[in-house]
């Protein structure tokens, strides 16, 4: 468009802007979860996510000194930092929560009965009494602070490694795994042969084959939930991994026959001619000249049967089971979703863990998605 | 057995299964079945050329008919009986569809897939044309693409998990942790809330009630003014157009309706809301999950669509005085106009299927069901076979016209 570019500048820089405000809009909603994945249950819900990006300033929940008396100088005195995160900076300080910030850092607190109480701006407290402290009930310190942010990768080692906090995350990925790989490499193979005998085979009815296998293209696979449960309890597979992996190769099957097939009808003429004609078989033809020739329709198939197989939640709960061993990631998010609602430390990090393997796949393969979605776009 | 060594033997067996059914299978046919030698030589090479197609179509054609083909029929069967205890089925003809047009349930869910139709393939269609517009003419916007599209990869579930946190809800008075209460907070009912909250949403509805008349005037428009009509007019043409413009003018007068009810609204400013318990608006609020996956998607086609329009036509345009949205609307878009019928039909098979996402965040309360959801409850939650068979029926029966469609068209490119 040469003829834009007298008045480019200020159009340019619209541009610019709102596709910066777009993504943005797009990578938020992820980033807010990444965030709150590394954050501990109690900074999650008492502050959004946006404000632990930076150092921040907020009323602090109250905190109740504990410690051992040391005598010193002939007083009894406890010695120790309110907080965990080195770098907090107490602004004021109180010891009532109706009088918040009624102290600077380093003032004197009179607790009465001869205790007194000073708390510094590192957040290390001293508490000093004449008499012994052992029968005192402690005071609460309420403080208003600066907190640097404060990262930790606490909850991905709880969901992970404790099988109470995450209800089986571990577990469940590792199900995931069992269904998503062989559910995504079966049906390539036999997809593989069918698309090769659509394209480069000629036989009676087989256009009527091409057009049976567009239409089961978006076939609702909803309606066949109860009749295989049924065929496979009636064959003996019942509810397992035989059975989910049995459902999504013949899910699958569709979409990788149409792009494996018009894949393979636009590779070169001559090549197989000339190979039919050096007395090649099919099966050589097949599997010395278009498999290999073939390989970016296949990875881009492979990739979208992975993902698809990792992120389903509906197979996975009619064919494997609701079960806590069974569970693949998305059925224990959703379960976690339901009885742990409110702990977002946990739901996040589990969130995050499945999400992240199907994003690390992306964004490796993203050349052969896109290319497989420009081909297959009529499913 | 553990089941990692179950997948690991089961890829061994299933891979292995494969190539030896395949190899093993040409094996036999060449060598036994038909030989190539002999006095009929000539005629068994081509017996068994005749043959081979269906040896490797075989196990494609199984697997396509017992997992996609025949459920199907199943389903429609199941729709027909009622399951008795014992597993027996007793024939009770359309009385499972009479009792679903019955519940109030089934019609919400209809309603709420009406609007779900409506609103995620418009949105998405839209937001992935701006995206694909935008991103095509900045030197990142391979990077920026990569961004918008990255939920693609992401589950409903995981989808689910992240917009939740967005639509969070804390108790008044404490710090809000979702993104959306936290926005709301900030407005009060001034003049600031009054410019975002009523005079712009009301602007777009107003812009769409106008795109909407257009979209009567373009569709009536041979009705009332001879033009060079290409080619003989379909039989259908008449009917579709009619639909199309009754389409239109019931979406431009709901629009204009939404108007004043925007200006009469009272909003609750300045208290956080539970936004996934207000009807209505709640699946707005899911469909925006939705959307958000989908319109990377819609970018990643229509751009690919947007490249492949010949320079030639836009210079063309340019040269003749078109301005930047005439060259959008008038030469663009109708140039890319079977990507975007392709593009829609997909997002639409994707919404009538949708359930992961009803089920995490709401499982179908506060009026929220939709077909697919409604369905899952009825076949596992109250374990009634027919009814939920007979949503299935219903679902099918929408994707209907799109199969169809598509079927049509895959015929017309291999002749």
């Amino acid at each position: 468009m040469t003829g834009a570019s007298t008045r480019k500048s200020p159009l340019t820089w619209a541009v610019h802007l709102s596709a910066l405000l777009l993504v943005a809009l797009w990578v938020f909603p992820t980033f807010g979860l990444l965030v709150s994945s590394f954050r501990t249950g109690d900074q999650i819900s008492t502050s959004g996510w946006w404000r632990s990006l930076m150092t921040q300033e907020q009323q602090m929940p109250a905190i109740r000194i504990e410690g051992t008396e040391a005598q010193k100088d002939g007083k009894f005195v406890i010695e120790g930092n309110l907080f965990e995160n080195k770098g907090t900076i107490v602004g004021a300080w109180g010891t009532s929560s109706k009088e918040p910030k009624a102290f600077a850092p380093g003032a004197v607190a009179d607790l009465g009965d001869g205790i007194s109480i000073s708390v510094l701006a590192d957040g290390s407290y001293v508490m000093s009494s004449a008499t012994t402290l052992k029968d005192v009930r402690m005071p609460r310190v309420f403080t208003t602070a600066q907190t640097p942010p404060d990262p930790t990768i606490a909850n991905y080692n709880n969901v992970l490694f404790n099988p109470e906090a995450g209800q089986g995350v571990g577990q469940a990925f590792i199900n995931t795994l069992t269904v998503a790989i062989p559910a995504t490499i079966i049906p390539i193979l036999i997809a593989a042969f069918a698309a090769y005998a659509l394209a480069w085979m000629d036989f009676p009815g087989r256009s009527l084959l091409v057009a049976a296998v567009v239409g089961l293209l978006v076939v609702p696979l909803q309606l066949a939930l109860i009749p295989l449960l049924q065929l496979h309890n009636a064959i003996g597979i019942g509810k397992g991994y035989m059975g989910i992996w049995l459902a999504h190769t013949g899910f699958g099957l569709p979409l990788a026959i149409y792009l494996l097939r018009n894949y393979m009808i636009g590779l070169p003429r001559d090549i197989i001619e000339n190979a039919r004609v050096d007395g090649a078989t099919d099966f050589q033809i097949f599997t010395k000249i278009i498999l290999p020739l073939s390989f970016p329709a296949l990875a881009s198939f492979a990739i979208f049967q992975f993902l698809w197989t990792w992120n389903d939640l509906l197979v996975a709960l009619v064919f494997l089971g609701a079960g806590d061993k069974e569970l693949v990631l998305t059925g224990s998010l959703v379960n976690l979703m339901g009885s742990r609602g409110g702990d977002w430390e946990i739901l996040s990090t589990s969130a995050f863990i499945s999400i992240a393997v199907p994003l690390v796949v992306f964004f490796a393969m993203q050349k052969y998605l896109v290319r497989g979605l420009l081909a297959g776009s009529v499913k | 057995m553990n089941p990692a060594l179950q997948g690991l033997m089961t890829i061994i067996i299933g891979v292995g299964g494969c190539v030896g059914y395949f190899y093993f299978s040409n094996v036999v046919l060449d060598k036994f079945i038909f030989p190539a030698t002999g006095i009929n030589a000539g005629r068994n090479i081509n017996r068994a050329n005749q043959v081979r197609p269906w040896l490797f179509l075989a196990p494609a054609i199984v697997a396509l008919g017992v997992y996609l083909a025949y459920p199907v029929f199943a389903t429609f069967w199941l729709s027909l009986n009622k399951e008795l205890p014992g597993k027996t089925y007793e024939f009770v003809g359309f009385a499972n569809y009479q009792s679903m047009f019955g519940e109030t349930k089934f019609w919400e869910s209809m309603k709420n897939n009406m609007l779900w139709l409506i609103f995620v393939p418009a949105l998405s269609t839209a937001f992935g044309l701006l995206a694909a517009q935008l991103t095509d003419r900045i030197w990142w916007g391979n990077i920026a693409k990569a961004l918008i599209f990255m939920p693609m990869a992401i589950s409903f579930v995981g989808a689910s998990v992240i917009w939740k946190l967005i639509y969070d809800t804390r108790p008044d008075g404490t710090d809000q942790i979702g993104l959306l209460n936290a926005l709301w907070l900030n407005f009060s009912g001034g003049p600031f809330s009054f410019l975002f909250l009523k005079f712009i949403p009301a602007l777009l509805l107003l812009a769409f009630a106008a795109f909407m008349a257009y979209g009567i005037f373009i569709a009536l428009k041979p009705l009332f003014w001879a033009t060079d009509q290409r080619g003989k007019p379909q039989w259908w043409a008449m009917p579709l157009r009619a639909v199309v413009a009754v389409g239109c003018a019931s979406l431009a007068w709901l629009s204009v309706q939404s108007v004043f009810g925007v200006f009469g609204a009272e909003l609750p400013y300045g208290k956080a809301q539970t936004w996934l318990t207000i009807p209505f608006w709640n699946n707005l609020f899911l469909m925006i999950v939705l959307v958000w996956i989908q319109a990377g998607f819609a970018m990643v086609i229509l751009s690919a669509a947007l490249r492949g329009i010949p320079e030639e036509t836009i210079e063309a345009a340019v040269i003749d005085g078109a301005n930047p949205f005439q060259i959008f609307f008038k030469i663009k878009v109708p140039q890319i106009m079977t990507t975007l019928v392709v593009v829609w039909t997909t997002i639409t098979i994707v919404v009538l299927k949708v359930f992961d996402i009803v089920l995490a965040m709401t499982n179908g309360q506060w009026e929220t069901q939709v077909l697919a959801n409604y369905m899952f409850d009825k076949l596992f939650r109250s374990f009634d076979t027919g009814v939920g068979s007979a949503a299935g029926m219903i679902i099918m029966l929408l994707v209907m016209p799109i199969l169809i469609w598509n079927v049509y068209n895959a015929r017309k490119e291999m002749r």
